[in-house]
């Protein structure tokens, strides 16, 4: 009996050292939380963005601290936020607290990611952003920097800048349908969901276009949860408009883009639809979205020399293009160099270091600002424009824009019943 | 505009009477007010784009199979949720809810949240005065007339229609009169769910497939039936037009303003409720059926 007693402390006391060697082991991870609505293509995209930036600097045995190896262990954290905005600050909380996550990556709606910023940074969280695009995210970092310094938006570059190569791009169709079909003030129909991001988009468009040259003959606000608006799109058609400019975020965009080219409205399309950045977007629309053009983060163009590999990496692993949540694989290295600059997870000499960045990665030259937003312009961050010619994805912009043309970008197209009705016979 | 209000109209308002009707049929004969309905309608949706867009079935063999399925599924749900507790009218309704949130959350875990679209029967439009009309919507337009009168010779010319018309006007002397009441009712929930099969899969290639397909559906169906009279199916045929005709006036006559099409359509039901409180073509009071 005394034998068996012995044993079984014997047992408990081997038992109690693997564990807690284990837990040694575990402390010498560093663990990145990605955070992201998990059930939704924009959080799947962080996780599989996340996870090939883990792998590269796993494979050399992990982030360089003071002289030892500390290999990445990625948290996933569904925030839930595409359908309850509230879930997302307690699973950030959650990630903190519970799962001791070291440093934070990921968010997508604004909303959810001004109240995760928020906790982030009580906790001193360095918190490298990756989807939500709002001025705000940044613009806390300006007035209250000794709090809100812990964050960084590595993408997408902010909604103001957005809006700029929305325009940029507009003025490019409008140039080249002037030049190939004779339009010289083109009528211009604005498709925009009713959401809060849209409305200072739909507001620059109805100051800017008339200045742009072009006329504005009608503002349809479908809702941002809409799906078919082939009423609005009869509408446009009669109202004679050359170019629909959209800004559209939802499942509205395929259905949009499918009813557009399978009526054959002679309008083109150009503006923001997030649906046509996925690869999906081709089968969802059953091919009718051939033409339609949106600004994007990503193309299979050289940006930088990590673009094209990534791009492929990513189309080929998880069988869709990148959007701009996948910025999480630029943001894990963009983290692992810091760390190992600082050689300390020290979060205020990490931060020190970030802001030191200047990092190629996929969607451009990374450089903060000092409110820790991801630089935008030429020779940096600048975005891209693309359009699906027969199936593919193409980059049509910048293409001799300030300067800068990507390497692979092709010319746009003026979708041909398009041009059948507004070509000068 | 005229035309354009008209056709794109009569295109709504079809494809909400395929719902809205098979919804009240389920309610005069069973009073089950099946919230599950358009979820049905979501379930057939993600059928024909995995038989039609992933397995690359023909799509009318897609269509054939989904229209099949459904059904088989909703009769299930019946027979093991539904009938149990048919008679507690509140448990029917907060059942009905769950059984729509599982096949949201079965379809979310199957397919996850991406958007899916389905490629059209028929692709290319017709010019029908001036107005740019799909194929596809031409289709769903016949279909929906065809089904429409199947069901209403069904509901009048068959010995099944006098069986199903004898339990919604009164299910405790149809009972004394020999006929299997609760028979009739899974019958008529096979009927109502095969009709929001139909509209599943026509919409399926005009819409976007993704797991809460079935709540917009919803609260236009649960409008349109208060609108026409809780049970009363020519109400219903009537509630889907005008709904369907208000919702494409909102776009034509105020395009700044097409966001709040639903709101207008749910307004005008209100509106409607204070003047006449049965509806349409409702009944003052139940207890008069």
């Amino acid at each position: 009996m005394e034998k068996l007693a012995k044993g079984v402390f014997l047992f408990a006391v081997v038992f109690l050292f693997v564990m807690s060697s284990g837990v040694v082991a575990y402390g010498q991870e560093i663990k990145i939380g990605i955070a992201g609505p998990m059930a939704f293509v924009q959080g799947q995209h962080h996780w599989y963005g996340a996870e090939f930036g883990a792998e590269e600097v796993n494979a050399k045995g992990g982030i360089l601290v003071g002289g030892k190896r500390m290999p990445v262990k990625l948290v996933k954290i569904d925030t839930n936020e595409i359908l309850n905005v509230p879930d997302a600050a307690g699973a950030i909380e959650r990630a903190i607290t519970r799962d001791k996550v070291d440093f934070l990556m990921g968010g997508f709606r604004t909303e959810a990611v001004l109240a995760m910023q928020m906790i982030a940074m009580d906790y001193k969280k360095i918190f490298l952003g990756c989807g939500a695009a709002h001025p705000e995210l940044c613009g806390r970092v300006a007035k209250d920097y000794n709090n809100y310094k812990y964050w960084f938006r590595v993408t997408p570059i902010n909604s103001m800048f957005l809006a700029k190569v929305d325009f940029i791009l507009l003025g490019m169709v409008a140039k080249i349908m002037g030049m190939e079909l004779g339009i010289t003030q083109p009528k211009v129909a604005i498709v925009a969901e009713k959401a809060v991001w849209v409305e200072p988009i739909v507001a620059a468009a109805k100051a800017n276009l008339p200045k742009m040259g072009m006329e504005v003959v009608g503002e349809w606000r479908p809702s941002a949860t809409a799906t078919d608006v082939t009423a609005e799109l009869s509408a446009i058609n009669a109202a004679g408009a050359h170019i629909i400019f959209t800004t559209i975020s939802g499942p509205l965009g395929i259905s949009y883009a499918k009813k557009w080219g399978e009526l054959k409205i002679p309008a083109a399309s150009v503006g923001i639809n997030v649906e046509s950045q996925k690869k999906g977007f081709w089968e969802a629309t059953g091919g009718m979205g051939n033409y339609d053009m949106s600004i994007n983060t990503y193309a299979r163009v050289e940006i930088t020399p990590a673009t094209i590999p990534f791009y492929d990496k990513f189309a080929a692993k998880v069988g869709e293009f990148p959007t701009y949540n996948a910025g999480t694989n630029d943001a894990i290295k963009i983290l692992s160099a810091a760390i190992e600059r600082a050689g300390t997870l020290d979060a205020e000499k990490v931060v020190a270091e970030l802001e030191k960045t200047d990092f190629s990665g996929a969607p451009g030259r990374i450089v903060f600002t000092k409110e820790h937003d991801v630089t935008w312009g030429p020779g940096y961050v600048t975005g891209t424009g693309t359009q699906w010619q027969d199936g593919k994805l193409m980059c049509v912009w910048p293409v001799n824009w300030e300067g800068v043309t990507y390497k692979g970008a092709v010319k746009y197209k003026i979708p041909p019943w398009v041009v059948e009705k507004w070509k000068k016979k | 505009m005229i035309e354009n209000i008209l056709i794109n109209g009569l295109i709504h308002g079809g494809v909400y009477a395929l719902l809205a009707v098979g919804f009240s049929l389920i309610f005069g004969v069973a009073r089950i007010v099946n919230i599950a309905h358009t979820a049905f309608y979501m379930v057939a949706a993600y059928l024909i784009y995995t038989f039609a867009t992933r397995l690359h079935l023909h799509p009318l063999l897609a269509i054939f199979l989904s229209i099949v399925i459904v059904p088989l599924i909703g009769i299930l749900i019946y027979q093991l949720t539904i009938k149990p507790i048919q008679e507690h009218h509140v448990t029917v309704l907060i059942v009905t809810i769950t059984v729509a949130i599982v096949f949201q959350e079965i379809m979310l875990l199957l397919f996850g949240g991406h958007f899916r679209g389905n490629p059209s029967l028929f692709v290319g439009y017709l010019e029908i005065f001036g107005v740019r009309v799909s194929y596809q919507h031409l289709l769903t337009l016949i279909v929906v007339f065809f089904v429409l009168l199947v069901t209403w010779w069904i509901l009048l010319r068959t010995r099944l229609g006098i069986a199903i018309r004898a339990t919604a006007q009164d299910r405790e002397v149809a009972n004394l009169m020999g006929m299997n009441v609760s028979r009739v009712a899974m019958i008529t929930m096979g009927i109502a769910v095969t009709m929001a099969a139909i509209a599943g899969v026509l919409v399926a290639p005009l819409s976007v497939v993704e797991p809460y397909m079935w709540l917009h559906p919803l609260v236009m169906m649960l409008a349109i039936v208060v609108l026409g009279g809780l049970g009363s199916i020519k109400g219903s045929l009537a509630g889907a037009f005008i709904l369907g005709f208000a919702e494409t006036l909102v776009v034509f006559l105020i395009p700044l303003g097409a966001f709040l099409k639903g709101a207008f359509s749910l307004t005008i039901m209100i509106v409607v409720l204070l003047i006449r409180p049965e509806g349409l073509f409702g009944v003052a009071f139940e207890e008069e059926r």
